[in-house]
């Protein structure tokens, strides 16, 4: 099966670990991510101003390259883009006004109307892969590992794009089931690391990223598992900051959700890229021998 | 806990240094009319429950906290809600729109005040202050995200 697939800037670059898994573990799962030819970053947060169409511009350029594609579908892996991406699109779909004045502005580009459904990762192997066939997949099971699954914001807010409803949000959990880890039940599983504000207010976003990151500790977490390279930034790449100014006990690993898929279905690790991660997570990996010690 | 809910409190810092004049004069009806116009929220519906001041990440550090800004709002108080932190320290979570019992979208509300000041060209952070080696290491989602919520 082959699907339509936005990366977006950061797997490109700093999360190459988290679109190489995704990549590698889809195509054994039988999954072809088609990338989007010419795609624009999305612009990472929507515009949440009535009276600002400009910044609609970029993800609905996006989707129209999906439907130019001839896809219903396009498939995102980051938070941040699903995020935008599917706001860009109910605006299209729902907002004749709006959608009017972005369609004419866009004269160059064929109308669009919100025709693509854009679509998580998460939800795209619920749907399309299926529990049962993910199971039967697992080459290597991620038997007693701690896993708590973390969703962070952009993936259950607002409700209208939530990827299910937050409060009874069981994808990502009935995911980790399957790779056959231990599932920790996470209290801060929704909870907002603070997010771009790393860069203007690195205090408050690493208070916010602590008082999280102890909740899943607390619960007896070996690992956090993620899908947004800015949360893995603030939780993971910060996270000494965080163990010595902002009162988190220790330290938890930090892991994309793919990155677990492509270490249960046996893939080689070199396609992790362990190294753009949090630094305990190969080791607790090696520890655990779910993947094997690698000289670096 | 952190972020204790405290419906009386505006901010320490702020009762220690300011008295705040409210009468029929010091209604800015320009601002809530703009607030109102960019948010698309009715800024009346909010019933002054505290819920999003105890649901917000942030509001620790807040000058006013999410409530605060929504009463001082309400009552027109310009220059009080652009000369707090708020709006420039709220990370668009959306945790006080996904529990608002009045159903008001208060990011929405926080981008209107912000957009208030950058649209008058001036930034609230500098790029160029950035330390080379986050610079180096935080992902684009986070530049981008930044820069788009906090410069002209
Ligand atoms: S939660 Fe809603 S109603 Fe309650 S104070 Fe905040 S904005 Fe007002
Ligand atoms: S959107 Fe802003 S004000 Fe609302 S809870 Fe999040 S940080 Fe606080």
């Amino acid at each position: 099966m082959k699907v339509s697939y936005y990366p977006g800037c950061t797997l490109k670059t700093k999360a190459r670990n988290l679109e190489d898994t995704a990549i590698g573990a889809l195509a054994v799962l039988g999954v072809e991510l088609v990338e989007l030819p010419r795609w624009n970053c999305c612009g990472a947060v929507t515009s949440l101003a009535q009276d600002d169409l400009l910044h609609m511009l970029a993800p609905v350029r996006d989707l129209i390259r999906a439907k130019e594609q001839g896809s219903d579908k396009l498939v995102t892996i980051c938070s941040m883009c699903y995020n935008t991406l599917a706001r860009a699109n109910l605006l299209m779909r729902n907002d004749a006004e709006k959608r009017d004045a972005l369609n004419r502005f866009m004269d160059e580009e064929p109308d669009y109307a919100g025709e693509v459904e854009v679509i998580h990762l998460l939800n795209f192997i619920r749907d399309e892969v299926g529990w049962d066939k993910l199971r039967a997949a697992v080459r290597r099971p991620l038997t007693g590992l701690r896993v708590a699954p973390y969703y962070g914001c952009t993936l259950v807010r607002p409700a209208e794009v939530a990827i299910e409803p937050a409060v009874d949000a069981t994808v990502f959990e009935k995911f980790i089931e399957a790779l056959g880890a231990q599932l920790v039940h996470n209290p801060g599983a929704f909870d907002c690391c603070g997010s771009y504000q790393i860069l203007s207010h690195p205090k408050q976003a690493l208070a916010a990223s602590a008082e999280l990151l102890g909740k899943a500790k607390n619960k007896g977490a070996d690992v956090l598992a993620l899908s947004c390279p800015l949360c893995d930034y603030n939780l993971g790449k910060r996270q000494n900051e965080l163990v010595a100014d902002h009162g988190l006990e220790s330290k938890l690993p930090t892991i994309y959700f793919t990155q677990l898929l492509a270490v249960a279905l046996g893939l080689d690790s070199s396609l992790c890229h362990f190294e753009l991660n949090h630094e305990g997570t190969r080791s607790l990996l090696e520890e655990r021998n779910l993947i094997s010690t690698v000289a670096v | 806990m952190r972020h204790g809910f405290a419906p009386g409190r505006i901010c320490s810092h702020w009762e220690d240094q300011m008295r705040i004049l409210i009468n029929g004069r010091t209604v800015d009806e320009d601002f809530i009319e703009r607030v109102e116009e960019i948010s698309e929220q009715n800024i009346k519906r909010c019933m002054q429950c505290g819920t999003c001041s105890a649901s917000c990440p942030m509001e620790a550090d807040m000058d006013l906290s999410p409530r605060v800004v929504m009463h001082f709002t309400q009552m027109g108080l310009r220059d009080v809600v652009q000369g707090a932190n708020t709006v420039w320290i709220c990370a668009s979570c959306h945790t006080c729109e996904a529990r608002c019992p009045r159903g008001v979208d208060l990011p929405k509300i926080m981008e209107a005040i912000r957009l208030l000041t950058l649209r008058k060209n001036k930034d609230a952070v500098d790029p160029r202050q950035l330390e080379a080696t986050v610079i180096d290491e935080a992902p684009q989602a986070a530049m981008v995200g930044c820069f788009r919520k906090l410069t002209a």
